[in-house]
């Protein structure tokens, strides 16, 4: 387990002392986080990581988790459909019943702590609880609601108004609301299998273990096998690539075994291939970071060709190990990347192609980007900075001004 | 008996006004009525979060206009007021509302539409401004602190307090100024820290702080 001054050597000794700064302005406050798992997900992998710095700094921060039964869940999938855009169909009979299980859930999980952090819907009605012990609450909101279904974000909007702020992952979520909102992007951690430093011997036996050449140019995607990533795309532009500059192209990913549609991407992907000795598809197991890793480091091109995409932090995992990325400015990504300094951004599979080449046949320019683009994720993408939004996030709630003096 | 120089750190935290715009017309709108921390965030984002882009790309509404708008003479107007030699939020937000005034007179109110998913998001930013534990009792001292105080510190005292605390001057220069640096002071003062990255601007006052330091 990594402790908090072990980043130092990664992100500044700098950014690590105003860290400790902060910290020791919230001494004597406790703060619960509350999320509806404690196991899988994006939150719980972000707790997971981050509640040992925090603690770490000194401050005292906890985790609870609600239960629910199978029912609620599936209306909570619902709502993350709805807020995805999805039209679902939500009864009265089945919002009332969410709200009868948050209310379950209060007596075990609430606790005297100076300021309540609840992530996602599933615990958003909880706050109904704030009436009767007072203290500090936000809503933290993970998901992506460029375009949610008016019905269920009228009905969560009576619940987040309540909170004293809202926090969102990328600007377009923002919404008119009658309470603060925050902007705090999620992060990568430097110091994860997933992006730490690997010796080129690691790097590679990955690729000799997949039979990848590392004499000749390598471009990659690494995503689940999902449409919305849109992996045929990325075939049909190596394709156009090919044509006139040598390359090999992975596609690598995770997924349910479960999932049918997964498995019916994959079988779409390995068609579109065409059984090209030069393409690789590569379902990994989880637990595969060093693999995804090694992959990434290896590679002369990452690519993130989404067509939609909740924040997208494989770009960030790219750009952290110096690699030019090519990827669709949708979600997160613009955050990210600033077309032609730290990265380029296309909206089509002519537009990647054409990229692709320019960067193979250039690659003084194709490093400069990738230079840039570590520099970027170093100040603004690592675990160091998402503390220190969180930090200032609990400061902000006990102060009214925009400058403040602490 | 001298004064010792404090180093001061700010830390932004950024919110979001759930206020977007599509078009020329909107922007203006938007320019005239966010708050002045709003403002001071669209002219200095690129700046504390690009530390390595030379040059700077320019403030966040010329960067729309131009790269989402696709309107390259509006861009280039936004881009080139020259922010150094603004002493207040106020006189920044009129100087842009005098450029959009003033295009959209001349359109007589046509307005393009970026692409959808392209939107000016308005945000803003609440700034913690600390101590650090590092003092300076002399110029020696100094040259020593800025090698290893955070991009956050220098930041502060070079931009913050000049434009948005509205302090006149730069910190360092007023401090310089009363240990009798005369010289190194107005040095300081008259660079465009605007026209460099922040690694870049420790570089150069480290290099006019360590000449005048005496062994």
């Amino acid at each position: 387990m990594s402790r908090i001054k072990d980043y130092a050597s990664v992100a500044g000794e700098s950014t690590v002392e105003e860290l400790f700064l902060l910290a020791e302005r919230l001494k004597g406050k406790t703060v619960q986080n509350i999320n509806s798992t404690a196991v899988g997900g994006g939150v719980a992998e972000i707790l997971v990581r981050m509640l040992p710095l925090l603690r770490d700094l000194g401050v005292d921060v906890w985790w609870d988790v609600i239960k629910g039964d199978e029912r609620f869940f599936n209306i909570t999938k619902k709502f993350h459909n709805a807020l995805h855009g999805v039209d679902v169909s939500i009864g009265r009979d089945e919002l009332e019943y969410f709200v009868d299980v948050n209310r379950e859930n209060i007596k075990d999980v609430l606790r005297d702590a100076d300021i309540h952090f609840i992530h996602d819907p599933q615990p958003i009605a909880l706050i109904e609880e704030k009436a009767r012990v007072g203290r500090k609450w936000i809503w933290r909101c993970h998901i992506d609601f460029t375009d949610p279904k008016k019905e269920v974000w009228e009905f969560l909007k009576t619940y987040i108004e309540q909170y004293e702020g809202a926090v969102f992952s990328a600007p377009a979520f923002s919404r008119p609301l009658t309470i603060r909102q925050v902007l705090i992007s999620p992060s990568i951690d430097p110091l994860s299998d997933k992006n730490k430093e690997l010796a080129d011997d690691m790097i590679n036996s990955v690729c000799e273990r997949f039979k990848i050449n590392r004499e000749r140019p390598i471009v990659t995607q690494i995503s689940r096998f999902d449409y919305l990533k849109d992996p045929i795309g990325v075939i049909k532009a190596y394709k156009l690539v090919k044509e006139r500059v040598d390359c090999q192209l992975v596609l690598a990913g995770g997924g349910a075994t479960d999932d049918p549609e997964g498995m019916k991407v994959l079988d779409d992907v390995r068609r579109e291939a065409e059984d090209d000795p030069d393409i690789f598809i590569l379902f990994l197991p989880p637990g595969s970071d060093v693999e995804i890793n090694a992959l990434q480091r290896a590679s002369n091109i990452v690519l993130q060709k989404s067509l939609r995409e909740g924040f997208g932090l494989t770009v960030a995992e790219a750009l952290w190990k110096e690699k030019p990325v090519i990827a669709s400015a949708v979600g997160g990504i613009p955050l990210q990347i600033t077309h032609k300094y730290s990265g380029i951004l296309t909206h089509s599979i002519e537009g990647t192609a054409y990229w692709i080449k320019q960067l193979l046949n250039e690659p003084d320019y194709a490093r400069r980007l990738g230079a840039n683009g570590k520099q970027h994720i170093q100040g603004n993408f690592l675990i160091t900075r998402h503390i220190r939004d969180y930090l200032l996030l609990f400061l902000s709630l006990y102060e009214q001004k925009d400058i403040i003096y602490l | 008996m001298e004064k010792p120089f404090r180093f001061y750190t700010r830390l932004n935290l950024v919110e979001l006004l759930g206020r977007q715009a599509k078009n020329v017309a909107e922007l203006l709108e938007g320019v005239r009525q966010v708050s002045g921390s709003s403002i001071y965030y669209h002219t200095h984002r690129f700046l504390q979060q690009h530390h390595y882009l030379s040059p700077e790309p320019p403030n966040d509404f010329a960067f729309w206009v131009t790269n989402s708008v696709g309107l390259d003479t509006l861009g280039e107007r936004l881009a080139s007021v020259d922010t150094v030699k603004f002493r207040s939020i106020r006189g920044l937000r009129e100087k842009f509302l005098e450029i959009l005034e003033s295009y959209s007179r001349e359109q007589n109110s046509r307005n393009t539409d970026c692409q959808e998913g392209e939107e000016f998001h308005f945000m803003s930013c609440r700034t913690f401004i600390l101590p650090t534990p590092y003092e300076a009792w002399n110029l020696k001292e100094f040259c020593e602190i800025l090698r290893k105080v955070s991009i956050n510190s220098i930041y502060f005292h070079i931009f913050e307090a000049r434009l948005r605390l509205e302090r006149g001057e730069n910190d360092f220069s007023n401090w310089l100024e009363d240990i009798g640096q005369k010289k190194l002071a107005r040095d300081i003062s008259r660079l465009d820290p605007y026209t460099m990255t922040l690694e870049g601007l420790r570089k150069k006052l480290i290099q006019r702080a360590s000449h005048n330091v005496k062994d």
